[in-house]
């Protein structure tokens, strides 16, 4: 077990250094942060004179060498913006889009696992056609245009639903304010997560759908009905198991890709989320954020593949964690 | 009054351009505790009867015509509630091939507490208790650690053997086996067979034993059934059919084995592969292959006859006895 963690460890470490690396280059690229600093009515003599106090003027690995020092210690720069440290920006907005993650997950999960074993058992009723003839409509149509068609329906013509923000938040602890406190908060993270989950959910019925048909195929799901187990054993225990090993790990890298996605939801949505303030760090040329932000978003990243390879590992048990990396 | 009467069992597969037959109208009977072995060559439909007797035939095969009378109840008519009934309690399958029977995400303890819960009111202790005695009854080393495992820490010879525990779970009155050991060490094989016929004689549990194997059937059955081409071509006392048969493709089969050769000597195949189910040759199916074919096994099927011990399909059975050819055949 330790082993295994520490081989893990090791490569979520390379993982984060090339992450870290490439951030890293492109604060170099975007622009010079003297202009965004002192404008432009100061004269050249001055910005020379800046550049080598703020040591722009050292070599690549000089200032990289810096750059992951100050990063180790928690300083991934200053915002030019909010004048504020970069990290405490993000660590703000952070408790919004992991809300928001979380309430796309309990929907992909709640939805996802139902609808791909029903299209997977009665792969031949009308129902099961028009879920998965949703599903590439899903999977077809663009994160953002499902958000805007989502408000068009339900905020503007319905009026059933708000169309942005949070709406109530209550207090947790540190920076982390929750919508799932108040009506008015469950009421603000339906669109959002709905819209977030439009892409995710029908891959996943899909996915699972497939899985699920292969598994109903095999000789110990036959055997099963030889001895006599009812349907729904069968299914739900012998088959979906067996189904949800490789949905797993696909699972856990989508949960990644969702924190991207982000950004387009909360855009949409108005929602006060790390991705709304990417967007906005990219328009305002706010380099230390938005490094910041890709290198919080690559931790998250490497965090959550690393927890989903040790779940795999407990749900499959021909893999033994304790003996694995030794 | 017979375990099993099978009657006409016709089986089809719809394709999608066509519907072909898969067993065209088989009849045999099983007595109480009697073992009855199927051979035949790959595709000769010995599995597909297997699964027919349970009703277990996944799509597109299905059961055309026929039935199929086990202690006195047609499977064929049987509603889902008493299929569930009859499999795995009264009736019992052993499948081929042991690494890939077991749900490798279910401990052995699972595996078998749940097919006594399915059929029996018992709680989850009752039920572990039963699986230990049945895993000490297949010579399973420490059973109680085995039921904590998961199949992929087993050998495949202790997988079929649990295989086999959970057939008997039940005290079924008949037990399908479905070429047991043809996934297994040759060594494993002769364990397992001896097993089995040791417990089928000891609990009186009829056994329908599918193979390719001519000296596994011998050693284990009393009655045989030969198969080609979805139809029984000879049927009767396995002694019988071993040392005399009367079917051309039987004798093949028995001059093929390799005891039948003297060393340095080349195999005696059967000329030939058997036909795919969508090209069965019209008159008897064995004609192509067969050296004595005439006109008439060209055009018409033969009927089953009675024949000195055994039942043959054979048009040209009598020639065959009185002329050299069989001479020649048996030599």
């Amino acid at each position: 077990m330790f082993a295994y963690l520490a081989k893990r460890v090791i490569q979520a470490i390379a993982v984060m250094f090339v992450i870290s690396l490439i951030a890293f280059a492109i604060q170099g690229n975007l622009g010079d942060p003297l202009r965004e600093l002192v404008g432009q009515s100061v004269s050249e003599e001055v910005r020379q004179q800046l550049r080598d106090e703020l040591g722009l003027n050292d070599s690549f690995v000089t200032q990289y060498l810096r750059f992951a020092g100050n990063a180790l210690q928690g300083d991934l720069g200053t915002s030019y913006f909010f004048k504020e440290p970069a990290l405490d920006v993000i660590l703000k907005k952070l408790p919004a889009t992991l809300e928001l993650v979380f309430g796309a997950t309990l929907i992909i999960v709640g939805f996802s696992v139902p609808l791909g074993v029903y299209t997977a058992i009665k792969p031949d009723t009308i129902f099961s056609r028009i879920i998965m003839g949703l599903s590439i409509i899903g999977i077809s149509i663009p994160v953002f245009l499902t958000a805007i068609l989502m408000i068009f329906v339900f905020s503007v013509e319905y009026g059933w639903l708000p169309s942005y923000g949070r709406g109530d938040t209550v207090h947790v602890w540190g920076y982390w304010q929750t919508n799932f406190a108040t009506a008015d908060g469950w009421l603000h993270i339906i669109l959002p997560s709905f819209a977030l989950a439009s892409i995710m959910l029908p891959l996943f019925v899909r996915l699972i759908r497939a899985e699920m048909m292969e598994v109903l195929q095999s000789e110990y799901v036959k055997y099963a009905k030889a001895k006599g187990i009812k349907p729904w054993r069968i299914y739900f225990i012998h088959a979906l198991k067996n189904t949800l090993l490789p949905v797993i790990t696909v699972g856990g890298v989508q949960i990644g890709t969702m924190v991207a996605y982000t950004i387009l939801t909360e855009t949409v949505f108005q929602w006060p989320g790390m991705g709304f303030m990417f967007l906005e760090a990219v328009n305002r040329v706010d380099t230390p954020l938005i490094v910041a932000y890709l290198i919080v978003v690559g931790f998250i990243f490497v965090v959550t593949n690393t927890i989903v390879d040790l779940i795999y590992g407990l749900v499959n048990p021909t893999v033994n964690i304790a003996r694995m990396g030794a | 009054m017979s375990l099993l009467s099978v009657r006409d069992l016709t089986v089809k597969f719809a394709m999608r351009d066509q519907t072909v037959t898969a067993l065209n109208g088989i009849s045999f009977d099983l007595a109480k505790g009697e073992r009855l072995g199927i051979v035949g060559e790959s595709g000769a439909g010995k599995s597909i009867t297997g699964f027919s007797l349970m009703n277990l035939l996944s799509r597109p095969g299905y059961i055309d015509n026929g039935q199929i009378l086990f202690e006195g109840e047609d499977v064929v008519q049987m509603n889902d509630k008493r299929l569930r009934n009859l499999r795995g309690n009264r009736m019992a399958m052993i499948f081929q091939d042991p690494m890939v029977t077991l749900n490798p995400v279910l401990t052995i303890g699972q595996q078998m507490t749940e097919t006594l819960m399915a059929h029996r009111k018992l709680s989850r202790e009752e039920a572990r208790q039963i699986a230990i005695v049945k895993l000490r009854e297949v010579y399973i080393p420490s059973p109680e650690e085995r039921l904590e495992q998961y199949p992929h820490e087993l050998s495949g010879g202790m997988r079929q053997r649990i295989i086999i525990a959970i057939a008997l779970l039940l005290d079924p009155q008949l037990i399908i086996a479905d070429e047991p050991t043809t996934a297994l060490d040759v060594t494993i094989q002769a364990d397992i067979m001896e097993l089995m016929l040791e417990l089928c004689q000891s609990n009186q549990v009829g056994l329908i034993l599918i193979t390719h194997d001519l000296g596994v059937v011998s050693q284990m059955t009393e009655r045989t059934l030969v198969m080609y081409a979805g139809r029984i071509i000879e049927s009767g006392r396995t002694r019988e059919i071993i040392n005399d048969p009367q079917h051309p493709y039987t004798q093949g089969l028995i001059n093929a084995l390799p005891q039948q050769t003297l060393p340095g000597q080349r195999l005696k195949q059967i000329p030939g592969n058997m036909p795919g189910l969508a090209s069965i040759p019209a008159g008897c199916a064995f004609n192509p292959r067969c050296k004595y074919a005439t006109d008439l096994c060209r055009s018409r099927v033969p009927e089953t006859v009675h024949y000195g011990e055994v039942e043959v399909a054979c048009h040209e059975v009598q020639r065959l006895h009185s002329d050299e050819d069989r001479q020649e055949a048996r030599a």
